[in-house]
């Protein structure tokens, strides 16, 4: 396998609501400053992947429009994935390591706003017996939070102390939504959105996005003295039926941790996409990490998620970590599905 | 790196209007297990799954490929989902055969599929307001005033479209998968049908299908066990190529778009080609509009720029011409946007395997897949031998 690294990692100043943009507008600057962190342009660029959704944009084909963010003329090799932007650095990723190309960009956004996001997520649901419910996506993680609590994996004050611990970290994230919480007792005392899951408890509807650019080798360390290397990339799906899973795992988890290898090393920190307060328990023991591990510093989905490139970010706030310094081997983790249903696992690490 | 990778299974549904007497996993497994069967494979050889299909909003389902990971056999998989407009069954194929060619995985499962009987893709395809100017005219509406700028440019005679869709239509009475089989269809009923979007007549127009087409993808070794078993020879992968355009941009030509020419010469360069037109046996291009075998023809760089009607009309493009194009019947006699790229890729692949039953073109050893979407703005392509690259 070829050593390929995270070089260039460039986000949204993520809101609840960007109205006076379109997806090109909102995506291009991201872009932009993936570029201007390497002095580097389009032409530097041998493949572009991109992840959206159409139901989030509301429209067939959304992801063509916000090809004019990238300058993809004269003509380019791109791709598109209709998944979390963390897939479609899978796929730039496996095309480096085809020896087609040595260097990749590769964005994931959302503007979720002009919809009713947890309405729209109970789509991608089995649309035989579950979609035409129209369960929300609040009420189907409320499922699993309740299966937790009953098997005694979790609490609602350890649920309540994620979500706590969580949001008093996006204060050092300057593209943060959500800085700062209410102490655990008083967000315990609020009310139930979707028995047993609280406001608090919930992630955050966003508008925003994220770019990375990947490169292979010697064109890393000549771009940054620091490449984020990935070390183990791995994605697995587990079944959708959830009556028939236990939603207090996640297998597809552990699985791609193994084959990811993310019990090679130390992990000095991880960055996991659990929206749900409750899901962070579920993806750490999955991920098999120690009590030692910083989780989530940036904040997490439950500070900002951008539905779609949230997985992405992750892997970002990852190798900004180990391109910084602060961090030489971290793993970064998004899910995609209902209740951590398929899920990738990102082995990142720093050299000298 | 760049291992050689092998097409050793293809399978495809029947193709129809509504395929109402299968559910949507039932639809789809009618061709993986098809592909499996040809292969002499079951799910359990199966290493992952790499599905593609058009808009979600075809469907009205988001991102339905967690709800299909059972179905597919991918539970405890990577299951990976394409998107990338109308070119998708193609680059589907290409991001599969990327896994193989890395040396990530050794036998793939790649699928293109689409159900359009649930919605209406003529409106699915006509953008509201405030995305683009609106222009409620679907996708023939769309592309009709660049066929026109092309008749204009090239001064092709008024009937090659007609031609085009009458050889088409009758390779579809061969492919007992094809949607369309209309057994009666003459020049004349052709010219007759009523102008949808001039200069495109009814019967210059593509279908919308139900239907999935399926394909196994292995490495050199992984191929040739397959090989060994089936009897049936690889179809080896000679080359792979992807381009991308935005819709508008100054200076873009619509009628031959730069992304085309540089997909095929890219990909002409992997697979050793030097003159296509001598060099390839067979061709399965995406043409929706009968116009478009001429337009790509010269994009493709088969003819020279305004020379590509001549090959049409002088019959070269026939499943008995010099250079058979779209033997299958094409996108012309069946549609599921979803598929149809991998479809042309499979109807290519098969064709160098020896498994293209009554409309194989005899003697097929290397041939061109070809795919695009979006306003003519994505291409992927692939060329497919019978012989190992």
């Amino acid at each position: 396998m070829r050593d390929v690294a995270i070089v260039s990692v460039s986000q949204s100043d993520h809101v609840r609501a960007l109205p006076e943009r379109n997806e090109v507008e909102m995506v291009q600057p991201i872009i932009e400053g993936a570029f201007r962190n390497l002095g580097a342009s389009i032409s530097d660029i041998d493949f572009v992947c991109s992840g959206s959704s159409d139901y989030l944009a509301g429209q067939a084909f959304s992801f063509v429009m916000t090809l004019d963010a990238v300058g993809a003329f004269p003509p380019i090799v791109e791709s598109h994935v209709e998944m979390d932007g963390a897939w479609a650095l899978y796929e730039a990723w496996v095309k480096i390591q085809t020896g087609h190309a040595d260097t990749a960009l590769v964005y994931g956004y959302s503007k979720a706003s002009p919809g009713d996001l947890p309405r729209v997520m109970s789509r991608q649901l089995d649309p035989y017996y579950q979609a035409p419910l129209w369960p929300d996506s609040v009420a189907i993680a409320g499922l699993q939070a309740r299966a937790m609590i009953e098997s005694g994996k979790i609490t609602e004050a350890e649920m309540a102390a994620v979500a706590h611990r969580s949001r008093e970290a996006a204060r050092g994230n300057p593209h943060a939504q959500l800085q700062g919480s209410a102490p655990v007792e008083e967000l315990l005392a609020a009310p139930y959105l979707s028995d047993p899951l609280r406001r608090h408890d919930c992630p955050p509807i966003t508008d925003g996005g994220v770019a990375v650019i990947l490169a292979a080798g010697d064109r890393a360390r000549s771009w940054v003295d620091r490449p984020a290397w990935i070390r183990g990339i791995d994605h697995r799906v587990d079944s959708h039926n959830l009556g028939a899973r236990d939603l207090t795992v996640a297998p597809s988890v552990a699985l791609a941790a193994a084959k990811a290898g993310v019990a090679n090393g130390k992990v000095d920190v991880a960055e996991v996409y659990a929206p749900f307060s409750h899901q962070e328990k579920i993806v750490v023991d999955a991920l098999g990490l120690g009590d030692d591990v910083v989780v989530n510093p940036s904040g997490g989905a439950l500070a900002a998620n951008p539905v779609m490139g949230a997985g992405l970010i992750r892997l970002g706030e990852v190798a900004q970590r180990i391109m910084d310094g602060t961090a030489d081997r971290g793993v970064g983790h998004a899910t995609a599905g209902p209740c951590l249903q398929q899920n990738l696992v990102c082995v990142l690490e720093g050299e000298g | 790196m760049a291992n050689r990778v092998g097409v050793i299974g293809i399978g495809q549904t029947q193709y129809s209007a509504v395929r109402g007497d299968v559910s949507l996993p039932g639809l789809i497994r009618e061709a993986v297990f098809r592909a499996l069967e040809d292969a002499h494979l079951t799910m359990d050889d199966i290493d992952a799954v790499v599905i593609g299909k058009a808009p979600d909003f075809f469907e009205g389902m988001m991102m339905p490929e967690p709800y299909l990971a059972e179905a597919l056999g991918a539970v405890g998989k990577p299951l990976f989902r394409v998107h990338t407009a109308g070119s998708v069954g193609g680059s589907t194929a290409i991001v599969a055969a990327s896994h193989v060619e890395a040396g990530v995985h050794e036998r793939v499962l790649t699928i293109g599929w689409q159900q359009q009987s649930v919605s209406e893709a003529m409106w699915a395809l006509s953008f509201p307001i405030p995305f683009q100017q609106q222009l409620v005219a679907g996708a023939g509406g769309y592309f009709a005033p660049f066929i026109r700028e092309y008749m204009r440019r090239s001064n092709a005679p008024e009937d090659i479209g007609i031609l085009v869709a009458l050889k088409d239509r009758l390779n579809a009475l061969k492919n007992p998968y094809a949607h369309l089989h209309e057994p009666d269809i003459t020049y004349d009923s052709v010219k007759e049908s009523f102008m949808l979007w001039e200069p495109i007549r009814y019967s210059e127009t593509c279908p919308s299908s139900d239907g999935a087409i399926a394909m196994v993808l292995a490495s050199e070794s992984a191929a040739e066990a397959s090989a060994a078993s089936t009897g049936v020879r690889p179809a080896w992968i000679h080359g792979t190529a992807m381009r991308s355009e935005p819709a508008t941009a100054n200076g873009r030509d619509q009628v031959s778009p730069d992304a085309g020419k540089l997909c095929a010469a890219d990909v002409y360069r992997q697979a050793g080609i030097t003159n296509p037109r001598e060099q390839v046996d067979v061709i399965e291009m995406y043409v929706p509009f009968s116009w478009y075998e001429p337009m790509w023809l010269e994009n493709l760089g088969f003819a020279p720029e305004g020379d590509g009607w001549r090959l049409t009309e002088a019959g070269v493009t026939q499943l008995d011409g010099d250079l058979p194009v779209n033997c299958s019947g094409g996108v012309l006699s069946t549609n599921p946007i979803g598929a149809s790229g991998m479809i042309r890729f499979g109807e290519a692949a098969m064709q160098v395997r020896g498994t293209a039953g009554d409309h194989q073109v005899d003697g097929a050893r290397t041939a061109v897949g070809h795919a695009y979407g979006g306003a003519a703005q994505f291409f992927a392509m692939w060329v497919v031998g019978a012989d190992k690259p």
